[in-house]
């Protein structure tokens, strides 16, 4: 991680275990980002893997996160599995110094009808998730990352064309964007939803635009709070919401349909914050057969007594918007079939995209990193080869079980939210209502929210 | 390339059958082909490594180095019986200096060819253990014989020659299959003739043997039995797992007991 340049000239007279040439590696993670960068620290930290050289391949510039007071306007959730990883290889230590917000409660509900679903309590030990800035969790890591001494990393520098191995036993070869060549025995593919490793695996991948734009900005709250609930409101063209930073500011994720979107980058950032506010107060018409069915709906669940929270809230009143804060980013879904092939693995992104509804983007990347490294430290404490076939498919098999699941479970209610035809309606509000009022049920959906 | 000259030459009396040297001959090629006829060997070392491993770490034959890549550093194990190095070489990934012995010079032409390939140091030798027994006296840390027992005809005498090879104290690992009916209709008549998991004539019923009688014979050479597991294969997904019965396949892991004298 030293040599900033190529060609690779300081490499460490080392005894690696699978490399005896200067420009081979046991492992090669392309693309350096929140995934790339976490997954070569939690790889070159795991104790079972410590012979083996691993290089960790960035296009990008090495970003350093300043602390400037404002936030910046990409934020991620991260669920309590991602931050006992950040916490295990040391990097949420960096974040903590720094600053985070933790959520203890997640409102949701709907615009068209009443119903509405709270998780958490605002008093609770147990947090939900946390809210990390993107820049501050990269930094935390790279920082961590100077501390591995068997994982090198080279900023500036491109792959430009993946040659995969026919044969289990032979290398993947990497031809770099300067011309030089690099090989190795595992290709771990980081490099985000356009992944040229998925494409250089030739494996199906099914992808589907949304008809949305996903709308980010650092907000400033009217007044001073506790900040710690996470509210979500379905509105017909898309779900808006409120991600706490601190007690006076929060960060915005809209997502709406392109032609309100681009109306929105374009007004004023007073009437920008004219339209936040009415996106979150605004009442929609409600239909009657809803109203009527929801309410039969609560007097059933107050018949048989079930616990019901109705303690619903009122999201916080928005004063303005940090200048320039305000971005647009495309929203898509993307599923490869396939997430390994000899020699490769794809992670995080370039294995799987979904829609930023439920914050669940780069957990499911940190997800594929606690299995891989888990399945890899295995393979070497059994004596197999790093890019055992064998093993790599137990890594694809424990992790399409979980995110074709979840991604289905995302993709499904963007369905049932965006639209509001009657009975669909209908259908999720008494859905949500019901999920609302039977615990073990939401204890389920709490699992897989946050 | 199959005409080098070995250090260990077929001769004399030993426990090897003939007929079961052509038989292996016919899918040689076929040993490397993780999902090729070998497949529920490759897939057993799944088992069979950690097995071994945990064995002698439990044994306190060697300092705990199970949370780094070389767990068995410094161990030196002979491996009877190892074919084209399935076994041998995640063995020595981790570590130990093994010796692969198999009565079979094609066998171990592969199983070097192999391994020079991977980059490692394995010392193969075409020999049988009875003659490797009469040179290397209490040498290794650890003997295996891994899936050869069903093909030895003459159970006590290799029994023997692995435990010579073997110090005071050392460890030997068996996995073999059960002399059962039920062993008999899965792992020979289903397996070779209905699943093809086998060619057909790699078991014999009679070279069959049960867990009982192999502790007895291992008791009669100062061998004492740690543990017995046994082992169940799925065939749809080619995966072993442990489990209870030791009807059909087991594990075994013995402890040689220093001699009084
Ligand atoms: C509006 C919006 C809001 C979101 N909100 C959330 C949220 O709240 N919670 C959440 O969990 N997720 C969220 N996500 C998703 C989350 O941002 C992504 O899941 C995450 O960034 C994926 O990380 P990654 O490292 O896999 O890919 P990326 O961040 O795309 O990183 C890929 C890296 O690879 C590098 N690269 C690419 N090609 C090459 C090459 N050829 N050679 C070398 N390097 C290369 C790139 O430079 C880049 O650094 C959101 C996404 C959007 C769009």
């Amino acid at each position: 991680m030293k040599s900033q340049k190529f060609p690779i000239a300081a490499v460490r007279a080392c005894a690696y275990s699978d490399s005896v040439s200067k420009t081979h590696y046991d492992i090669i993670i392309s693309g350096g980002g929140m995934i790339g960068s976490s997954l070569a620290c939690t790889l070159g930290k795991n104790t079972r893997l410590s012979n083996k050289r691993i290089l960790l391949l960035e296009a990008g510039k090495e970003k350093s996160y300043s602390f400037t007071g404002k936030y910046s306007n990409r934020v991620v959730s991260l669920n309590p599995a991602t931050h006992k990883l950040l916490n295990d290889i040391n990097a949420w230590s960096h974040i903590k110094n720094s600053r985070f917000a933790a959520v203890k409660r997640l409102q949701v509900w709907d615009a068209i009808s009443d119903a509405c679903i709270t998780f958490g309590d605002e008093n609770a030990i147990e947090d939900i998730s946390y809210i990390v800035e993107n820049d501050l969790l990269l930094d935390a890591v790279s920082k961590e990352l100077k501390n591995v001494n068997n994982v090198e990393v080279i900023y500036n520098t491109r792959a430009k064309e993946y040659s995969l191995p026919l044969h289990n036993e032979d290398k993947v070869q990497i031809t770099l964007e300067n011309g030089s060549s690099i090989t190795c025995s595992l290709l771990l593919g980081c490099d985000g939803f356009n992944s040229h490793v998925r494409k250089a695996m030739q494996t199906q991948y099914v992808t589907w635009n949304y008809n949305q734009m996903g709308i980010v900005a650092t907000m400033e709250l009217s007044e001073e709070i506790q900040n710690v609930i996470a509210w979500q409101r379905f509105l017909p063209t898309g779900p808006i919401a409120f991600l706490p930073l601190n007690s006076k500011q929060s960060s915005l994720v809209w997502s709406t349909v392109p032609d309100e979107a681009k109306k929105l980058l374009q007004i004023s950032e007073a009437e920008f914050v004219d339209a936040i506010n009415g996106a979150m107060y605004q009442t929609y018409q409600h239909s009657n057969i809803i109203d009527t069915a929801t309410k039969i709906f609560d007097n059933f669940v107050r018949f048989f007594n079930w616990p019901v929270d109705m303690s619903r809230r009122y999201p916080p009143k928005i004063s303005r918007i940090e200048e320039g804060s305000r971005a647009a980013f495309p929203l898509g879904f993307g599923h490869a079939a396939s997430y390994i092939s000899k020699g490769v693995a794809l992670v995080g992104d370039a294995a799987h995209r979904i829609h930023p509804l439920a914050g669940q983007g780069v957990n499911l990347g940190f997800g594929d990193i606690i299995c891989l490294n888990e399945v890899l430290g295995n393979a070497v404490s059994c004596g197999s080869v790093i890019n055992d076939l064998s093993y790599l498919k137990e890594y694809e098999t424990q992790r399409q079980r979980y995110n074709v699941p979840t991604m289905l479970g995302v993709d499904g209610l963007y369905r049932l939210y965006n639209n509001d035809f009657a009975p669909v309606v209908l259908l999720r509000s008494l859905g949500l209502q019901a999920t609302h009022a039977i615990n073990p049920v939401k204890d389920k959906v709490i699992d897989w929210a946050s | 390339m199959l005409k080098r000259s070995f250090r260990f030459h077929n001769t004399g009396a030993n426990t090897v059958d003939k007929k079961e040297i052509d038989h292996f001959q016919n899918f040689l090629e076929e040993w490397w082909n993780e999902f090729g006829s070998m497949k529920a060997l490759h897939s057993m070392n799944k088992l069979r490594v950690p097995f071994i491993r945990d064995g002698l770490v439990n044994s306190g034959r060697i300092r705990d180095k199970i949370k780094t890549p070389t767990a068995l550093e410094g161990v030196s194990l002979l491996d009877v019986g190892c074919g084209g190095g399935i076994l041998s070489e995640p063995l020595a990934r981790l570590g130990c200096n093994v010796t692969g012995l198999d009565a079979n010079p094609n066998a171990i032409e592969l199983a070097k060819h192999h391994s020079e390939k991977q980059g490692l140091k394995i010392n193969y030798a075409a020999s049988s253990v009875e003659e490797h027994a009469s040179q290397y006296f209490e040498t290794y840390d650890a003997v295996v014989a891994s899936e050869v027992l069903e093909h030895v005809t003459q159970k006590n005498e290799f029994v023997d020659a692995c435990i010579k090879c073997l110090k005071p104290n050392g460890s030997i690992f068996i996995t073999t299959i059960s002399k059962t009916n039920l062993a008999y209709f899965l792992g020979i008549l289903v397996s070779e003739n209905v699943l093809r998991l086998l060619p057909r004539g790699t078991h014999q019923f009679e070279k069959l043997i049960e867990p009982s009688r192999l502790q007895r014979i291992l008791e009669d050479y100062d061998c004492r039995t740690e543990l017995i597991h046994g082992m169940c294969y799925n065939f749809l997904t080619n995966t072993w797992h442990w489990c209870p019965d030791t009807s059909i396949n087991y594990a075994l892991h013995a402890v040689k007991i220093k001699s009084e004298d």
